[in-house]
């Protein structure tokens, strides 16, 4: 019973709430519920991961412009209506493609980015073990014109310079 | 008349700057005293010279000269007088006079403390520093004059940036342009170190304090930058993985690194053509940041708007730079004999890893940066690359760096056993992960594997730094050996110390911060985590330059006023952009912060964001004492001692160094 009422109280919600975003009036702040507890982290966390498409590099949460509101209460929506997330991503990619994703989904194009860390820290332990693995102290070896000047040097008397 | 002062000025300053970079080159080369000598002097006049030309601008700014283009776009005449003087910096061709101002400063710097330092290394430093601002006053006398004029002249000048309008932004990119400008040091040092063909420990003690100081400037710069962000952009947040913070962090990762090796290489003669390296690419990381910033390819709210032409003259210098740098490296560097590195388990081994992981993370955030503009210049679409995907990685990778700098204090060099840390360091971490599990979830309102894992490091760093300090000090006269460790051991602890302080901030605040967005009339209250919010209502006020609604919200705790939050909405006259200042209150232990929207059709109520988060200060205080720690270890007195030793190599010797 008190389920079926908050339920139709945040249906009631959501609807002025599109009612009021429809209008003229400019809600810089949407005043969102969720029916369910999970729904609102959902929310916090599709909005933060998707681009503002007018902006100089906005979220859609942090951006105050029209198309970034339409599309927070269009995720909203989404959720509402029991989509999960993939499929809103899914959906926001159909209409605006990759750019609106600031985590770049894994494709042939993008394999780089992520196996890049991966492959360079592989190349940093190559580097670590051939630098330190030299157990032998190697003293360079002279020649034997080498060994010469050197036993000449060491019987003349010290000069200046 | 002033502003063809400035003209005249740049362009002597860059004949200077020509003389500086050339003849104490050849100099060197040819062992010809006089041509060496001419470094001093000339590095000098450039001084004089660019400091007029940027007083000839100051002054413009101050007697409101519209004539001049950019007075006219960066200021007006309702301005209040310490945004007249930073607003000299605020858009491109300014900052590049700043830029060119700080790099005749450093290099002045250079010439002045380096009593020490043979007359042939420091006339290749100084020469090597002058070719650099021979790039830069060229790029601004050619393509970005500040002193162009312009007719008719506007009555009236447009609004500095309301975003700029604030003193944390105000001082923000002078302290960042000496850390980027001060990488041209220890660059020149190495160029000059290679050139010489001398790569010995005497050229890392040289090095050491310069590529410190220009280190600190970086960390206490991004510091502000964040803290700034977080003050003025209304939604809380202090970091976004935009391009140009990304452009700024990478020289800073390069930088610690460099430090590390610095150390290695003065102390045990390792690592000497990677020291080098790792110099030079700290520079060219400066100089790219700058191209990225200025030259229009970047999406980004800091980007200076610019037209593509001095994209390219940036991208041709840099090219320069960067190409005979590393040609340079690539002729001089094989022929280097550093010390070998025996063991794996020894703090110059342990550098390393810690300098493969930061070159690493370096690495991946250039890529994260430029794999969208790569993209879209070979025509394979667009693609966002933003805090999502850095933050998957960067995390990762930083952790075992925290680990590892537990173990800086206590591990030996050349050699130590793999029995006696973990001897020493296993309990240490055991305490430390029995504290990062119990304060969280005993103080905070829910489980969190994040906040675990920060508080976890950040006491690892705390009980690792005393317990290397106490068994450094150990044996004998306590006091004494206190008073007698260099303070270069003082400043590692002190930033290690601030790298767990910050990790506690990043962990706690990621995990417990509160976020709500409602709609409040005057007298309705929000609960956010045992803090009241009560809203009072929106009065209207007047500033210097613009008229705002102020909010006022009260805020308490068990049934007792704590603070008064006063977020407002400004319009500033001549831009007429509506901008958000945010009510704070700022704690040690928490932040309040709200943020007013829009009013509400009701003409009472208004759209409000309100904030609670915990330990967020803890974020800046870290790099605050990284920083100090920085130049605690910048003015150990080992670096100063050299000078005592000024009566005994006079400037103009004749004997040949001796190898050190």
């Amino acid at each position: 019973m008190i389920d079926r009422y908050l339920t139709f109280v945040s249906r009631v919600s959501i609807s002025i709430v599109f009612v009021l975003a429809t209008g003229a009036a400019v809600l810089a702040n949407d005043d969102l519920s969720f029916s369910q507890a999970p729904y609102e982290s959902r929310y916090y966390r599709l909005i933060n991961e998707l681009r503002c498409l007018v902006c100089q590099n906005q979220t859609l949460a942090d951006s105050n412009a029209e198309l970034a509101r339409d599309l927070r209460l269009k995720t909203h929506q989404l959720i509402e209506s029991g989509e999960s997330d993939d499929s809103i991503i899914r959906f926001m990619v159909d209409r605006y493609g990759d750019f609106i994703l600031y985590r770049p989904p894994l494709r042939i194009r993008t394999i780089l980015l992520w196996i890049g860390p991966v492959l360079m820290l592989a190349l940093g332990l190559v580097i670590f073990v051939r630098t330190t693995g030299r157990r032998t102290h190697s003293e360079p070896t002279l020649s034997t014109g080498e060994q010469q000047r050197l036993k000449t040097l060491l019987n003349t008397p010290q000069k200046d310079k | 008349m002033i502003p063809e002062l400035g003209t005249f000025s740049l362009i002597l300053a860059l004949l200077c700057a020509i003389l500086q970079g050339i003849f104490p080159l050849l100099g060197a080369h040819r062992t010809h005293y006089h041509w060496m000598n001419l470094a001093r002097s000339a590095a000098w006049s450039q001084l004089v010279f660019v400091g007029l030309a940027y007083a000839c601008l100051t002054a413009s700014f101050l007697s409101h000269d519209f004539s001049v283009r950019y007075v006219a776009l960066n200021s007006n005449t309702q301005l209040p007088v310490i945004y007249l003087i930073s607003g000299v910096w605020a858009g491109h061709e300014g900052s590049l006079l700043l830029w060119a101002l700080i790099l005749a400063g450093w290099t002045g710097a250079v010439e002045r403390c380096s009593s020490a330092i043979p007359q042939e290394m420091l006339a290749r430093v100084i020469a090597v520093m002058g070719l650099v601002s021979t790039g830069f006053l060229l790029f601004i006398i050619m393509t970005s004059s500040p002193f162009a004029r312009q007719f008719p002249i506007p009555l009236e000048g447009n609004d500095l940036n309301p975003l700029l309008q604030d003193p944390g932004l105000a001082i923000h990119p002078p302290i960042l342009y000496l850390g980027y400008v001060g990488f041209s040091v220890p660059f020149a040092f190495g160029i000059a170190a290679l050139l010489a063909g001398r790569l010995d420990g005497a050229w890392a003690r040289w090095s050491r304090p310069w590529t410190l100081f220009a280190w600190t400037f970086l960390t206490i710069g991004i510091a502000l930058g964040s803290w700034w962000a977080y003050n003025e952009l209304g939604w809380g947040g202090w970091w976004f993985w935009d391009p140009v913070e990304n452009a700024s962090f990478m020289p800073w990762l390069v930088g610690t690194a460099l430090v590390h090796s610095l150390a290695a290489t003065e102390k045990r003669g390792v690592f000497k053509a990677w020291t080098v390296l790792l110099a030079l690419f700290a520079f060219s990381l400066s100089l790219l940041g700058t191209f990225l910033v200025r030259s229009g390819v970047l999406t980004s709210v800091h980007a200076f708007a610019n037209d593509p032409a001095r994209g390219v003259f940036i991208l041709i210098f840099l090219s320069i730079v960067v190409g005979l740098s590393l040609g340079l490296y690539a002729w001089r560097a094989p022929s280097v004999r550093s010390t070998l590195v025996t063991s794996p388990i020894s703090r110059e081994s342990f550098i390393l890893i810690n300098n493969i992981l930061l070159m690493v993370t370096t690495a991946t955030i250039l890529l994260g940066t430029l794999y969208p503009l790569v993209m879209d210049a070979l025509g394979l679409g667009k693609i966002s690359v933003g805090a999502p995907y850095f933050n998957s990685v960067f995390v990762p990778l930083t952790v075992p760096l925290v680990l590892l700098l537990g173990t800086a204090s206590v591990i030996r060099w050349k050699q130590d056993k793999l029995k006696r840390l973990l001897w020493i360091l296993t309990p240490i971490l055991l305490i430390s992960f029995v504290i990062g599990v119990l304060w969280p979830v005993f103080y905070m309102p829910h489980y969190s594997s994040v906040a675990i894992l920060g508080v976890t490091l950040g006491v690892w760093t705390f009980a690792t730094a005393v317990v290397g300090v106490w068994s450094r000090t150990s044996g004998g006269n306590r006091w004494r050996r206190l008073r007698n460790t260099p303070s270069s051991f003082y400043g590692m602890t002190l930033a290690h110390i601030g790298v767990g302080v910050f990790a506690i901030g990043i962990s706690l605040t990621s995990a417990f911060s509160v976020e709500k967005q409602v709609r409040m009339a005057p007298g309705d209250h929000q609960l956010i985590g045992g803090y009241d919010f009560r809203f009072d209502g929106v009065i209207d006020v007047r500033g210097a330059n613009y008229v705002a609604q102020r909010g006022v919200i009260t805020v308490f705790k068990d049934g007792l006023p704590v603070s008064r939050l006063e977020p407002e909405k400004r319009t500033y006259q001549i831009q007429q952009n509506p901008m958000t200042e945010a009510g704070i209150e700022a704690g040690l232990m928490r932040d309040l912060y709200v943020s007013l929207g829009e009013p509400l059709d009701d003409g009472r109520s208004w759209g409000l964001r309100l904030y609670l988060k915990p330990f967020i200060r803890w974020i800046w205080l870290g790099a605050l004492l990284i920083a100090i720690g920085g130049l605690i270890a910048a003015f150990d007195r080992r670096y100063r001692l050299q000078s005592r030793n000024r009566s005994l190599s006079p400037s103009t010797a004749t004997t040949p160094p001796v190898g050190i």
